[in-house]
């Protein structure tokens, strides 16, 4: 169940230069452990040391914010675009 | 004279006759080819030149802001600023030149913009925006652009512009991307609402590791200054509850929805923010690299009274100190 993850910029890196990725899961959580798997170190930049999304970055399932949704929980499916959107504050 | 400013011209003498113009027939000139879009003309002038803006960094994003705010007409532009203006700023910095290599920046950008329209009043101060006074630096502007270079101050920006009631035009660039909103206060998402809490202690990422395309920052800069005009004439449909993205890489536009945030800690149902507070936290910065000596160099012409007034130690024992964004990402310690 491949579901399209926008990688932003200072975490292609990580993804082989790749703006988006294919990942696999039923929840938020599922494909950042699947994106994590295939992108080893990239989780821990989006998730802090208890797994809880950082607060300063922002998942999209399609358009919609997942903190108000069901957060990591929120259930995705094929052909959804998750986006991974931290602040920038460079001026 | 130009066809344009005759008509604008006419119409302005039959308006003046209502005394309900105050435009002179040099202002007429200057602005005619805005005054002649509907969304503008003679009364939306007027309310540019009855308008103030304090735009928060003379930097990359500021620059730009400021430049085509006081070429539009906007009647007083504050701007604040703690740098002075170094070499590795002139590749995206448009407000300062070669020439004011170690002067403040705040003194740059007014000269600079006093340059291009002298009719605006521009209010240099040099210094941080600090949560301390944060209000009282607020006070009397209409709207504050944020043009800042640092995580720290957009939050103490946004949380004075809520708690104040002003309109804050958000923009922020690193590499070749950026991002855009405008914040309403109380009646749009602001920034906090969208990300929650600033970084950690030990997670802001060093500035050194980042770089910026001048030409995106000119890009969000002008779309700052864009948004700021709309909101001052109020036309149009304004960037809220939409945070717009920039990928300069690709040249592309995306927009995501955002939402007020009910538990958000300054503008949420039970805020727990009463004041602008300084958040502890280690502002990034990069330390200015360049020797003075490379800077005294490159000047064309400097008078003895500036090099002498340059020499001299920092203003107020404030650390002059170059901001360059935040570009990497933290990692968990």
């Amino acid at each position: 169940m491949a579901v399209t993850v926008r990688i932003p910029t200072p975490l292609q890196r990580l993804t082989n230069g790749q703006a988006e990725v294919q990942c696999d899961g039923k929840t938020v959580s599922e494909l950042l452990m699947d994106l994590e798997k295939h992108y080893p170190g990239i989780k821990e930049r989006i998730c802090d040391e208890q797994g809880k999304l950082r607060r300063f970055v922002n998942v999209f399932v399609n358009e919609e914010d997942i903190r108000f949704m069901q957060g990591d929980q929120t259930a995705v499916k094929s052909g959804d675009e998750v986006s991974i959107i931290p602040a920038i504050a460079g001026g | 004279m130009d066809r344009v400013v005759w008509i604008l011209s006419s119409h302005a003498s039959r308006l003046a006759n209502d005394k309900a113009m105050s435009l002179s027939k040099e202002h007429i000139q200057r602005y005619s080819r805005q005054l002649l879009l509907p969304e503008i003309g003679v009364k939306g002038q007027e309310k540019l030149q009855r308008s103030s803006v304090l735009i928060v960094g003379a930097g990359g994003l500021g620059s730009p802001a400021a430049l085509y705010l006081a070429a539009a007409g906007v009647g007083k532009l504050g701007i604040i600023d703690r740098e002075i203006v170094a070499l590795s700023n002139l590749h995206r910095q448009i407000l300062h030149g070669t020439s004011d290599l170690g002067r403040p920046k705040s003194d740059s950008a007014r000269d600079r913009l006093a340059h291009v329209n002298p009719e605006v009043g521009v209010v240099a101060i040099q210094g941080s925006f600090q949560a301390e006074d944060a209000l009282t630096t607020l006070r009397g502007y209409d709207l504050v652009l944020d043009g800042s270079d640092n995580i720290v101050t957009r939050y103490v920006v946004n949380d004075a512009c809520v708690l104040s009631d002003i309109p804050l035009v958000y923009g922020g660039v690193v590499g070749f991307r950026g991002q855009v909103m405008v914040i309403r206060p109380r009646q749009s998402a602001c920034f906090r609402c969208v990300f929650p809490e600033p970084p950690q202690d030990g997670e802001i990422p060093s500035c050194q590791e980042a770089g910026v395309i001048g030409s995106a920052v000119g890009i969000v800069g002008s779309l700052m200054a864009h948004e700021a005009l709309k909101a001052l004439l109020g036309i149009g449909e304004e960037l809220v509850n939409r945070l717009l993205m920039f990928d300069g890489v690709m040249s592309r536009w995306r927009e995501v929805p955002v939402r007020r945030d009910p538990a958000c800690a300054v503008c949420g149902e039970t805020p727990t923010i009463q004041r602008p507070a300084s958040l502890e936290r280690p502002v990034c910065v990069e330390v200015q690299q360049e020797p003075f000596d490379s800077v005294l160099r490159l000047r064309s012409g400097p008078s003895p009274e500036r090099k002498s007034r340059d020499s001299a130690s920092p203003r107020s024992g404030r650390i002059q100190s170059e901001g360059e964004g935040e570009g990497t990402w933290p990692r968990n310690r």
